[in-house]
């Protein structure tokens, strides 16, 4: 048996011991089952959830806000990157201002977003890309101080302008650091996304889906059901990215291995 | 030389970008954007004018910043508690850690902002379900990167402790744990980033009091001071807690230079 094969099945093990041990525990602990239902009763659930088409619809609507997003950050934080990765004195003059607005958490510009745009899908979107725009920003600034000076200085002294060199030069040699910046975005992303749906009022999405089926019923288990499937859609976004970011920087992983072996 | 002209630059970009602000809203053209001195000034009188006794804190200041900061260092301390015990386990045993990779690959990719509503009904409304909530966002990186950092322990020190027949609370507290701060390390300062927008969520969702809660109430009556105070208040909040943080690495980590520097 292969190691890849022993930790599939053991994997496989370890999820049915959860599953079964919360099973047995619930329905033998005389637990409320109206706030801890049985596993199974959750898995039917998700299968309910699944037949809803308006879920469907929610869910569409969420990936379409969450590309868009990372789509305007990737667009805006790469050539800023590059600017400031390239010019160090701009980017020490301006990190004060990147650290002070890193940290805000985009949740609490959601009032003041909406009241300007007047538009919910608009400000998610906009919330999506301030959550997104600074793992893209700062990856790009990190890739582009480490490119190998001698390669940008040779093309410098062949005559190539700036704006050259960042798109011969930076741009190739940062990529791997940027896809590591976008895969961060798109995972902060897609929180963000259904942090906004959730708390904002008239907003369309897996968030509001939660609120909605959670209206008035007072039932949890589309709720669970719910949070079971973002997990999946969550673990779909990251192999997907993971996946393109393997197969696009091979040749990234092999160049720093040879360069390990030298 | 180089140093200070930066440091010019910075105070120079700082100065334009808040004087930009005050000349671009002074006019008042725009009732969503308030000029700088306006937050300013709103945020000294609501937040800082208290009594000396309070440390100058009014009481909407303790009321409701004391307990978001509050639940927040909470939910970070538990987070931290439970998934570097777990952590350290699932590093050092490996067939725990076979059983139980698809279910934290599972579990850091749910948004946590889902399992919100799900809290509300187990907790009801208040502090129990915003801490739940918070360590719930918190626990995946912290988890996650001890994880990774208990695995790779150097097997050479790991010899050298059972050479000396370090039992083994011993070696996990000289050998294992110190091996893993760095990876623990980056897991607290990934959770921290988290902490602050579970801590916002949460309250907005069901909060009886807090930052999140002024502004849900500020949403509703236009009150733009306040949900510019919140706003500059997190981005200096997040500051100073990543300073602090900094400082705390560097000291925790600072043997490690030292032993690095010796080898």
């Amino acid at each position: 048996m292969t190691a890849g094969v022993r930790r599939a099945c053991l994997g496989a093990v370890g999820i049915l011991l959860v599953f079964g041990a919360a099973q047995l525990a619930l329905w033998a602990g005389g637990v409320d089952q109206a706030v801890f239902p049985l596993p199974s009763t959750v898995l039917s659930g998700t299968v309910d959830v699944l037949r809803d088409g308006s879920f469907w619809t929610a869910t569409v609507q969420t990936l379409t806000s969450w590309a868009e997003g990372l789509g305007i950050s990737v667009g805006l934080g790469v050539p800023v990157g590059l600017v400031l990765g390239t010019l160090p004195w701009a980017e020490y003059a301006v990190r004060p201002l990147v650290e002070f607005l890193r940290p805000i958490p985009s949740v609490i510009l959601l009032p003041l977003v909406l009241l300007t745009v007047q538009d919910s899908s608009r400000t998610e979107v906009l919330l999506i890309v301030f959550a997104t725009l600074w793992p893209v920003l700062i990856n790009t600034i990190y890739g582009v101080g480490e490119v190998d000076p001698l390669a940008r200085q040779t093309l410098r002294s062949f005559g190539f302008g700036p704006v050259a060199v960042a798109w011969r030069v930076s741009l190739p040699s940062a990529a791997p650091f940027i896809a590591t910046g976008v895969r961060i975005a798109a995972s902060v992303g897609f929180v963000v996304a259904v942090a906004v749906e959730l708390v904002g009022s008239g907003m369309n999405g897996i968030g509001s889906y939660l609120v909605q089926v959670e209206g008035g019923t007072a039932d949890v288990v589309p709720q669970l059901a719910l949070a079971l499937l973002a997990g999946l859609l969550g673990l779909l976004i990251n192999a997907v990215l993971a996946g393109a970011e393997g197969r696009a920087f091979r040749w990234h992983h092999m160049q720093t291995a040879a360069a390990d072996s030298v | 030389m180089k140093r200070l002209t930066g440091l010019a630059a910075r105070l120079v970009v700082l100065a334009a970008a808040i004087g930009g602000w005050q000349l671009a809203t002074r006019s008042g053209s725009n009732p969503y954007f308030l000029p700088p001195s306006t937050i300013l000034s709103f945020m000294y009188h609501q937040w800082f004018d208290g009594p000396a006794g309070h440390l100058w804190l009014t009481s909407d200041a303790t009321g409701n910043m004391l307990p978001s900061v509050g639940r927040m260092l909470a939910g970070l301390a538990i987070a931290s508690l439970i998934g570097i015990a777990l952590g350290v386990a699932i590093g050092r045993i490996r067939v725990l850690a076979d059983l139980a990779e698809p279910l934290i690959h599972f579990g850091r990719a749910v948004p946590p902002p889902v399992a919100v509503p799900f809290f509300l009904f187990v907790f009801r409304l208040g502090t129990p379900m915003e801490i739940a909530s918070i360590a719930f966002g918190v626990i995946w990186p912290v988890l996650v990167n001890t994880i990774d950092g208990a695995r790779h322990v150097h097997p050479g020190q790991l010899e050298t402790a059972r050479a000396f027949r370090l039992g083994p609370v011993q070696r996990l507290v000289r050998v294992i744990l110190p091996s893993a701060a760095p990876k623990i390390l980056a897991g607290l300062r990934l959770g921290l980033a988290v902490s602050l927008i579970m801590m916002i969520v949460a309250e907005f969702v069901g909060g009886t009091d807090g930052i999140g809660r002024e502004v849900a109430t500020a949403q509703t009556t236009l009150d733009m001071p306040t949900i510019w105070g919140a706003i500059v208040f997190l981005g200096l909040l997040g500051i100073a807690l990543n300073m602090i943080f900094a400082v705390v690495e560097r000291r925790a980590l600072a043997w490690q230079r030292g032993a690095a520097r010796t080898e």
